[in-house]
């Protein structure tokens, strides 16, 4: 990671993508995250060649749905996160992948600055969070991410301090309800 | 509508996110959380595990010419403008639902399963199964042990099970351990969405007797 890129900054990428089709954000954003999706696709079971081939596609979304993304709900990461793992169900496990409903801001209305603040402090204390639980823990965490753990293997209780970052989005959620009605 | 008060696990929250489950399960939970938003704001905390997950994953190094493929692919193609079409307003099967069955309530081709009971099997790949159960009121689903996992979601009406009530939004999570009877609330017929992984690991075991009553 370039050092001083934070979460946080990594949003104004996204917006110059959306506003402005700048390639020199995408490319910021590619030198950034696609070793990273490509490593997460391996870890999933992806053979060398097909990790690379879907890391191209997820990074050629991220430029075409820059205007879905939601600030105040994910970072940029777990955004991205969210279009490898979509990928990931496609490409390796063959299946179609059913989604909620969307909820999306319409294009005359934004979240709120501090909404998105808040929201991308509250993901980079998570990620913390998680670095910091004992390595047993964490381990259990990072198989089920890639798939080595079935779901009734996976505790319900996490060790991970969820609540925080639950009543941000819970927020977030309310406040888009009101603004779709 | 009532506040839904029976939610998914974290388990199963943290493996949707993840993308590790059937398919048929993904559709009750996307089903569920599209009528949720309590169980949404989970399922996207999760998410945020996986992004940092995905953020301290190690590099791994790119093909030479990655980054100008993927600048050829989306040289000229614009920036996708289009938005998600806005939930529709009537009809009791959301969106997820409504993709599955190809229309609403209307759509769906019941088939009798005997005891006033009709069902309608969903396409999803094979390691589990999803349906649609129409449960006359006042019916009894007869007793049905589990092998596996099975999630029941009530789109309409209501049923109770021991002592609990289920209502539209309401899910219900049950393992191998538990012998339930749920019986259709009185008052108006009760439609679920139920999933169970339970149908392969049967086949395994005795394959003359993987269909018992309704192919649970």
């Amino acid at each position: 990671m370039a050092a001083n890129t934070t979460d946080a900054d990594w949003i104004g990428h996204i917006r110059r993508i959306r506003d402005a089709q700048d390639q020199a954000a995408f490319v910021a954003l590619f030198k950034h995250f696609a070793p990273r999706v490509k490593a997460f696709l391996m870890k999933s079971g992806a053979s060398e060649s097909l990790a690379e081939e879907c890391t191209q596609e997820v990074m050629a979304t991220l430029w075409r749905k820059s205007h879905l993304f939601d600030p105040a709900r994910a970072s940029v990461a777990t955004w991205i996160f969210t279009i490898a793992r979509n990928r990931k169900i496609d490409a390796l496990r063959k299946q179609r992948r059913p989604e909620p409903e969307d909820l999306t801001w319409g294009p005359e209305a934004e979240p709120d600055q501090e909404d998105v603040l808040t929201l991308q402090q509250e993901s980079e204390r998570l990620a913390e969070a998680l670095a910091q639980l004992p390595e047993k823990q964490r381990d259990l965490i990072t198989k089920a991410y890639f798939g080595d753990l079935s779901h009734s293997e996976i505790a319900d209780q996490t060790g991970l301090p969820l609540g925080t970052i639950k009543s941000r989005i819970r927020l977030a959620l309310e406040k888009l309800r009101h603004e779709m009605k | 509508m009532a506040p839904i008060k029976h939610h998914l696990s974290d388990s199963l929250l943290m493996a949707y996110s993840a993308g590790t489950l059937p398919e048929a399960f993904n559709l009750v939970i996307a089903t569920h959380v599209s009528m949720c938003d309590e169980c949404r704001a989970r399922m996207e905390s999760f998410d945020t595990v996986g992004g940092a997950v995905l953020e301290s994953c190690d590099l791994v190094s790119l093909d030479a010419g990655s980054l100008e493929a993927t600048l050829a692919m989306i040289a000229g193609a614009p920036v996708d403008r289009v938005r998600p079409a806005t939930p529709c307003k009537g009809g009791i099967f959301p969106a997820p639902l409504r993709d599955y069955v190809g229309g609403d309530l209307e759509s769906v081709r019941w088939k009798k399963l005997g005891g006033g009971v009709s069902q309608y099997l969903l396409d999803t790949s094979r390691d589990a199964t999803v349906r649609l159960l129409h449960i006359p009121a006042g019916t009894a689903v007869p007793d049905h042990g589990h092998r596996g996992t099975e999630l029941t979601l009530v789109l309409k009406g209501a049923f109770i099970d021991g002592n609990d009530r289920f209502a539209r939004g309401d899910v219900e999570i049950a393992d191998e351990d538990l012998q339930h009877t749920p019986i259709a609330d009185v008052g108006e017929d009760c439609i679920c969405l139920a999933a169970t992984d339970a149908r392969l690991k049967f086949s395994k075991l005795i394959p003359r007797m993987a269909q018992p009553f309704i192919g649970m």
